[in-house]
């Protein structure tokens, strides 16, 4: 303990922290990069790129015009998904919108609708949607599914049948089926993974091509001190980040932090270490800032983006690729965070994730280390 | 006798900072021009702006008959370049770096493929043929870059420290190339940081402060400052410069 | 006890970049055993490692300074072994890599200040020996590195390397791509240090610079040429040595290596430096000669030998 303490306290150690430090924050740029990057990440994720479809424009063929087709539109029109652009009288016209672009979806009720409905037994309705782009085609088709099993349901309930069974759909965790819910994590993980491993090893190899590393080397320093230091700067800014993300999740996306914060901080802080270990590796195998930004662009960001299940379902991958994808460290971790911070869940339900979280950690700083010499070779 | 670079008040200007200072000589076709001065007198400042990388603030300049100002692309053309720092590509062979080389000034195949032959067996690198650069010692690589930098038959070529760390012999050598292509009539344009090299050029001029302050002939030189060598005449003007660089 | 004590030195490493085998020390042919080097250098003494880029020098200084292990051989810095004593050279060696170029975005202050903590020293506690060098670039001392003259930036860097006093300093290619002007008064700092006691291990590829060393070492290829002091290796320059000038230079050369009586023949200066392989041959006889075929105003003395000389001699033969 003594041991730890003089380490601390050791100016030596301070000095080289504040040099960093001092790295960091001259370098415009940089520090530009890594204040502001979770800030556009999460503003780009957030409200640009998003995976929700949001007015989308709709034409409407209503050639019954009664209550029940009067109340389906309104309730599309009332619905943030759809924009009722236009009316259109003939089915020969839908091609025609669609090919000039107009619309998103058409929507073609059939004759006498409400009569068919309710005494018939089977009105039509028809949903046609435009699927080049496949996953909005089916999300469109969906929520207007819902609103008009909505409608129907609501008429069931009226004519109050005594055993009428009334199924009901509830989103769990994320009821307003916003993507920030599942996009927060993802740049959780995508952030601290970049600042950690692009950012450590960017500044280890910048000192091997100055020179500086030789004299820091065959100076009484001891290496293992060297990396810490060089490691603590980079801790603190993932910190800054991990606050500002929470921050603009709670209060520009409405994300809510469901679970414990310090649980959140334990996953957090596992995931950085695991980062800057694998920072450290890159550092080693790389001699020149340009192939350690491109190791760690290439072998951590790519993976992150497409294999974490961040973007794409983990479950909908080919086999092989599911399992690559259980030796990304940011899958752990964002599978953690989903858990904790939108599910609410307590540490215990992501013991599995810690654990992956774990052994990657204690198997990467034992590479490092050992990876890592106090001479050159 | 037919004039390749010619200047008058040249002069490059970084905010406040004249890095030129109204420079004006002229070179002769076939001449081996020393360019001297210490580190940050303006030597490099200059080169660029002969080479067309760099606009002057005022002045005017002429290589090969053409305004480096407004046109850089003939400019260009009728130049080679060669530095210590950046000379070939290390990951490409031999006759891969000339055929490049030549390619970008425009050289047709039958005549690349005929000169690679003549060059190779010249500098008695026939057996390197096939050879990756990376593989050659420092001063092949210098002795072959240069060659690409004239293989093309440039009216001037511009060399930046091409000799640093070679050893002595193949130093020697590299100027024995030097004089080969100045009796073809090809303009050398030299910088250097060894003494000795200065005495090989037929003219020297040494910048102090972004002026050039003295401009003759190595022995014309040793006569008006009264020194045995270049290196004391050197030292002589450099020891008055004001001005630390950068 | 010496300073440094070198017994059979080798490390030699393939590079993959070039496929050769790069290094200090040279394999036989066979491949099996391997020659090193082996020299001393006594405390206070100033050691110039002379020789082109690629000959070994750096592996030479990365393995005194610990930062390599040694394939074959021994090597003391101080009395201690580079390979068991690690902890002790590195309080004592100070070093100056070749592409050493400081933090740039750091003030000559900070930098200054940075390495003593480093070195777990204060600049109070050895400004005395820092001082004269350090007092010539203190008044840019909030100026950043990166913005210091390449003079400057090795004052800089020499304080740097000195702030812990070490007693070997270690200075890989300190004077590449400086000016003469420069580099002139660089060496007058290193001599300065010398009286201080401190012993200096320098590499130059700068043959003239040679004479400012007490000894030197001629390298070539991973091993020493010759070991000696500067005039101790030009007196032993066993050629008879002319410099020979005419009005057409570049033909001169030429016509020099034709002849048969002249052994080797390079541009020295303004002058070019023959070696002469027959004894019988005179320098009117030459002169003779080169009016024969066209040469005016023909000079010829013989000389001494400088080190540049003795370098290609005996890089002829090894």
């Amino acid at each position: 303990m003594s041991l730890y303490k003089q380490f601390i306290k050791s100016n030596q150690f301070l000095s080289f922290v504040k040099k960093e430090f001092f790295h960091i924050m001259r370098d415009k740029r940089s520090v530009l990069i890594l204040l502001g990057m979770p800030i556009v990440e999460i503003i780009l994720f957030g409200f640009a790129i998003t995976t929700e479809v949001n007015n989308s424009k709709v034409a409407i063929l209503d050639p019954s015009n009664d209550k029940a087709t009067l109340h389906i539109i309104r309730e599309m029109e009332a619905s943030k998904y759809f924009n009722v652009v236009k009316r259109i009288h003939s089915t020969s016209e839908v091609e025609t919108t669609f090919r000039r672009g107009e619309i998103d979806m058409a929507i073609i009720f059939g004759n006498n609708f409400n009569e068919k409905l309710n005494h018939a037994g089977g009105a039509q309705i028809q949903l046609v949607a435009d699927a080049t782009n496949p996953n909005v085609a089916v999300m469109l088709t969906n929520y207007a599914n819902s609103i008009i099993i909505q409608y129907q349901l609501d008429q069931i309930r009226h004519q109050q049948l005594p055993y009428q069974v009334k199924p009901e759909v509830k989103l769990l965790y994320n009821p307003s089926m916003k993507s920030s819910f599942n996009f927060v994590p993802g740049v959780m993980g995508m952030i601290l993974m970049l600042i950690c491993a692009m950012m450590t090893s960017i500044s280890i190899v910048r000192e091997k091509e100055t020179g500086t590393m030789e004299v820091l080397l065959v100076s009484p320093m001891k290496p293992f001190n060297i990396i810490i230091a060089k490691a603590v700067p980079y801790l603190v800014l993932s910190f800054v980040n991990l606050i500002t993300i929470l921050l603009l999740s709670v209060f520009v996306l409405h994300v809510p932090v469901a679970g414990s914060i310090l649980s959140l901080t334990f996953v957090s802080v596992l995931f950085i270490l695991v980062s800057l270990c694998l920072g450290l590796l890159i550092s080693t195998i790389s001699d020149t800032q340009v192939a350690a930004m491109l190791i760690s662009g290439m072998a951590l960001m790519m993976p992150v983006m497409l294999l974490s299940g961040m973007m794409f379902p983990v479950e909908n991958m080919p086999k092989p690729l599911q399992f690559v994808s259980h030796l990304i460290p940011a899958k752990w971790y964002i599978m953690a965070v989903k858990k904790i911070m939108i599910e609410g869940l307590p540490l215990k339900y992501a013991l599995k994730e810690i654990g992956a979280l774990c052994l990657m950690a204690v198997v990467l700083i034992g590479i490092s280390l050992k990876k890592f010499k106090i001479r050159l070779e | 006798m037919e004039i390749v670079i010619h200047t008058d008040k040249l002069t490059k200007q970084f905010g406040n900072f004249t890095a030129v200072d109204n420079i004006s000589f002229e070179v002769e076709k076939g001449e081996i021009f020393g360019f001297l001065g210490a580190n940050g007198a303006g030597k490099t400042t200059a080169m660029r702006m002969l080479c067309g990388l760099s606009i002057p603030t005022s002045g005017k300049g002429l290589v090969a008959g053409f305004d480096i100002e407004k046109e850089t692309e003939k400019v260009k053309k009728s130049i080679g370049y060669m530095s210590q720092k950046f000379s070939l590509y290390e990951d490409l062979k031999v006759w891969e770096n000339i055929r490049l080389f030549a390619g970008i000034y425009g050289m047709n195949s039958k005549q690349i493929a005929h000169k690679t032959d003549t060059l190779l067996q010249q500098l008695g690198f026939e057996s390197e043929r096939d050879s990756f650069v990376k593989s050659l010692p420092l001063g092949w690589k210098q002795k072959l870059a240069f060659s690409v930098a004239i293989f093309h038959e440039p009216k001037i070529v511009f060399l930046d420290e091409p000799t640093g760390g070679v050893d002595p012999a193949t130093r020697r050598q590299f100027w024995e190339l030097i004089y080969d292509a100045a009796d073809r009539g090809i303009t050398v344009f030299v910088t250097t940081h060894y003494m000795d090299e200065a005495e090989y050029c037929d003219r020297v001029s040494i910048m102090v402060d972004g002026r050039i302050d003295a401009l003759d002939t190595p022995k014309n030189l040793k006569k008006q400052f009264n020194a045995n060598n270049m290196d004391e005449v050197f030292h002589q003007l450099a020891r008055k410069a004001q001005r630390t660089d950068n | 006890m010496y300073a440094i004590e070198v017994k059979g030195l080798s490390k030699n490493y393939y590079q993959k970049k070039t496929g050769k085998y790069a290094g200090l020390g040279q394999l036989s042919s066979d491949g099996e055993t391997v020659e090193g080097v082996t020299f001393n250098v006594d405390k206070g003494e100033i050691f110039g490692i002379i020789g082109p880029d690629g000959a070994g020098k750096t592996t030479l200084f990365r393995l005194l300074t610990t930062l390599l292990t040694p394939n074959t051989g021994t090597a003391k810095v101080d009395g201690f072994d580079v390979m068991t004593d690690l902890k002790e050279i590195r309080q004592r060696v100070g070093y100056m890599p070749g592409k050493f170029s400081l933090y740039q975005d750091m003030t000559v202050e900070e930098n200054l200040k940075f390495f003593a903590t480093v070195f777990n020293t204060t600049i109070e506690e050895n400004y005395a020996l820092v001082k004269d060098i350090y007092q010539q670039i203190e008044p840019f001392k909030t100026r950043r590195a990166g913005k210091l003259s390449g003079g400057m930036k090795q004052k800089l860097a020499l304080s740097c390397a000195l702030i812990h006093k070490p007693t070997v300093l270690f200075l890989d290619e300190p004077t590449t791509g400086v000016d003469p002007v420069s580099r002139k008064e660089f060496w007058g700092m290193l001599r300065k240090l010398k009286e201080q006691g401190i012993t200096i291990i320098v590499s130059t590829p700068y043959m003239d610079e040679a004479f400012l060393c007490d000894r030197i070492g001629l390298i070539q290829q991973g091993l020493f040429l010759q070991i000696d002091t500067p005039q101790g290796i030009i007196d032993h320059f066993a050629h008879t040595l002319w410099a020979v000038q005419s009005n057409n230079m570049s033909k001169l050369l030429t016509d020099l290596r034709r002849h048969p009586a002249i052994d080797t023949c390079f541009a020295f200066g303004n002058v070019h430096h023959v070696t002469v392989s027959k004894p019988e041959l005179t320098t009117s006889q030459l002169n003779d000669y080169l009016t024969e075929i066209g040469h005016e105003d023909i000079e010829i003395h013989a000389i001494q030998a400088g080190i540049e000389d003795c370098y290609m001699q005996l890089a002829r033969k090894g």
